[in-house]
């Protein structure tokens, strides 16, 4: 089992998404993380999805996506140069006694204080998932109230994408 | 440049496209399009039930090679066309279905008649569409029939709202839709061709398992040709029969599940297999560890996803098999890879061992056995009948005693299995062919899901003949009760049926019964050569199983036989 990030130009229609993630239902794949919007071509999204399986089934989650008709173009970017990142708003406990710690962890980890009360501060952090596994693994024994968080957002690195290998034209 | 209503540019459209027949059945939401219908010289066909306008479509456009249209309400009659889509669906039968919709303003609104029928059916079309504005009308229609048609084929639904068929626009028509997402792939690799070629070069117990995807494609021509220059038995999937003749020296019978003897066993020995236009079901591979242990493995189909999907290939091409079959014989030629009988020898040899060792068979005796039902029509019909079928035993016995010589004559719903199917399949395959004889072979059980069907055919004289082989059980799950649950028989005798000769004289048709063996060939003659529709009721042995078999997860050399 690996984790595939495949990124998907689609027609910015509606009912896209739901065939997107009925194929997967449908079919039994895995959806670990899924993000959306509009790109510059307000015609066009970007749908990038983060799944688990093996190369046979990653393969054929390719090549089904390819199939539906709204799917423009699909990218692996999984064994690339790609930049990935997501972002979380994380609402922390900040009693008297942890204010100052919370603040170092937020600048250690170049996040941002998005909103304070008299007992929490919101965070605002970006990164790779691992790097928000971490500061959540600091907040966590302060007391984490309330989080929000999206998935993954990926671009190849190059300014050109690897296209996908068997995904093939659709049919 | 027109201004039309929605109703008449759909009717543009329909005219544009070619469409000549329409199966529908009219609602509310739809009377502006029926009204329109009603002045063009498209035929319509008023069914009796929206899942046989469905159906008929798919025996319409198979018989013919060509799109099959239906045209329903909303709601409801949206809805029973779900298991026709469904059915088109999973043997790639293009057919685009029209549904009414109730106005744009109410949609959501659970209006009366109101279903989302664009969501329900996403699963089970190759594509569909709901039409927010009279503009776009015939952008879509356009792409509806293209999408339905091209690459592998499919059906493609149209939710039309009562208002955009109201509305008015300017009907401009378009050339054939060129879409940037949606592009099949129709010619193959050249260096996959090639390895292809060199498999074959080394190949000494090849087999070549033909397909739906070769019916389709209309490559049955580039399909003998390809069989002959390898010397090369072959074999088809349900879905394939009547692409290579069956009477030929080379045809090897159907494979899988209720495949021959012979087909099963050369799949177990073979070491190249050539697949053309088959998506390995599970109802063909058996245990799929144990399928084809020994071969290297070809495989040719226009859709990217049914390579390695079940079955790890070694030689994967994407691409048509008409074309991938005419290249593959024309690098034959030139690099002059040639056989002989004497290079086939031990091969055909073993084959026919295990032809002679264990045929199909029956043991005939005072009851009328199905088998021998199906045979004398073969005989009687000289193989030259459109046959459609319901599913379960009545399926089964078609698709192994009456040998298929040509394409586009055996009608069946093979990957969803949906009974009810062969009656109004049978209904769209004759108004597609009206000079054909066309038959539909049915079980007890299966003709009753749409057996008002028959009306449809009194009402358009279509002569459509259906044989039942009446055995008062739902006999297909009888038989897996007999072989894998010890006879418990849970739900599956059907003797509480209607007579159904009486029933067919109730409808306008005519209706027969034939209890005894010595009845049967009277009777057929009787059925067939009467000028309307008939039912021929044959009540054959209530226990007769399907042989051979290979029992569900086992491999196909592991069959249960008489």
């Amino acid at each position: 089992m690996k984790k595939h990030t495949i990124s998907l130009l689609v027609d910015n229609e509606p009912g896209v998404l739901s065939r997107v993630v009925g194929l997967f239902s449908g079919r039994g794949f895995n959806i670990e993380s899924l993000c959306v919007a509009e790109t510059l071509d307000p015609s066009t999204s970007r749908i990038t999805l983060v799944t688990l399986g093996d190369d046979a089934i990653a393969e054929q989650i390719k090549k089904q996506l390819n199939k539906l008709i709204n799917v423009i173009k699909l990218y692996d970017l999984t064994g690339t140069e790609f930049v990935n990142r997501e972002m979380a708003l994380i609402k922390v406990r900040a009693q008297s006694e942890h204010r100052a710690e919370i603040l170092r962890i937020v600048d250690i980890f170049r996040c941002k204080v998005v909103d304070v009360g008299p007992d929490h501060y919101t965070i605002e952090v970006t990164g790779t998932a691992d790097k928000l596994a971490a500061i959540l693994g600091l907040l966590k024994p302060m007391g984490v109230k309330e989080i929000a968080r999206t998935g993954a957002i990926a671009l190849s690195r190059e300014g050109r994408h690897k296209k996908s290998q068997g995904g093939g034209p659709n049919s | 440049m027109k201004t039309l209503t929605g109703a008449q540019i759909i009717m543009a459209v329909l005219k544009e496209e070619g469409v000549d027949t329409i199966f529908g059945y009219p609602g509310g939401v739809v009377i502006d399009i029926f009204d329109e219908l009603a002045r063009t010289d498209i035929k319509h066909i008023l069914v009796r039930h929206e899942q046989g306008a469905a159906h008929a479509a798919d025996g319409y456009a198979r018989a013919k090679g060509g799109v099959g249209v239906c045209l329903v309400t909303s709601g409801p009659g949206a809805t029973n066309t779900v298991s026709g889509l469904a059915s088109a669906y999973m043997d790639s039968i293009p057919i685009v279905v029209l549904t009414g919709q109730v106005p744009t303003k109410l949609i959501g609104n659970d209006a009366f008649q109101e279903v989302d029928i664009v969501g329900i059916t996403r699963p089970c079309t190759k594509h569909n569409y709901l039409v927010k504005r009279t503009e776009d009308l015939v952008r879509v229609l356009k792409e509806a029939f293209h999408i339905a048609r091209s690459g592998r084929p499919g059906p493609v639904l149209v939710d039309l709202p009562k208002d955009v068929t109201q509305g008015k626009a300017r009907y401009d028509p378009l050339p054939e839709p060129r879409m940037a997402s949606y592009n099949p792939t129709y010619k193959p690799h050249v260096r996959q061709l090639q390895r292809a070629i060199d498999l074959i070069r080394q190949a000494e117990k090849p087999v070549i398992f033909s397909g739906g995807g070769v019916i389709l494609s209309g490559a049955t021509k580039e399909l003998t040709l390809f069989a002959r220059a390898l010397k090369a038995p072959v074999t088809a999937s349900l879905m394939g029969l009547g692409s290579f003749p069956g009477t030929d020296p080379q045809w090897l019978g159907m494979l899988g599940m209720h495949g021959t003897y012979r087909a099963n066993m050369a799949i177990g020995a073979c070491d190249l297999l050539i697949g053309i236009g088959v998506r390995f079901d599970d109802r063909v591979t058996g245990k799929v560890e144990a399928f084809a242990p020994h071969a290297k493995i070809i495989h040719i189909d226009i859709d990217p996803t049914s390579i390695s999907k079940n079955i790890p290939v070694t030689v994967p091409i994407v691409g048509d098999c008409k074309t991938a079959l005419s290249q593959l014989n024309r690098l034959l030629k030139e690099q002059k890879v040639k056989f002989t009988q004497k290079n086939r020898k031990p091969w055909f040899e073993q084959i026919e061992k295990w032809k002679k060792t264990k045929p199909l068979r029956y043991d005939q005796q005072d009851t009328i056995k199905p088998q021998y039902v199906v045979e004398k029509l073969y005989e009687m019909t000289k193989g030259k009948a459109i046959i459609t079928t319901e599913v379960g035993q009545n399926q089964m016995w078609a698709a192994q005693y009456y040998h298929f010589e040509r394409p586009n004559c055996f009608i069946t719903s093979g990957g969803l299995g949906c009974m009810g199917f062969g009656l109004p399949a049978a209904i769209g395959a004759q108004v597609a062919c009206p000079d054909r004889l066309v038959v539909d072979i049915a079980g007890d059980g299966s003709i009753q899901m749409n057996i008002q069907e028959l009306a449809t055919a009194v009402q358009y004289r279509l002569p459509v003949k259906v044989v039942i082989l009446n055995n008062r059980y739902l006999g297909m799950v009888r038989q897996w009760q007999q072989l894998f649950y010890e006879r418990r028989y849970a739900a599956t005798d059907m003797q509480y049926a209607p007579d159904f000769s009486k029933l067919a004289e109730a409808y306008g048709a005519l209706g027969l019964k034939a209890t005894k063996p010595e009845e049967v060939v009277p009777t057929l003659k009787q059925g067939l050569e009467s000028p309307g529709p008939a039912i021929m009721d044959f009540w054959v042995d209530r226990e007769e199983c399907v042989y051979p078999m290979v029992p569900a997860g086992a491999a196909l050399t592991e069959m249960l036989l008489v």
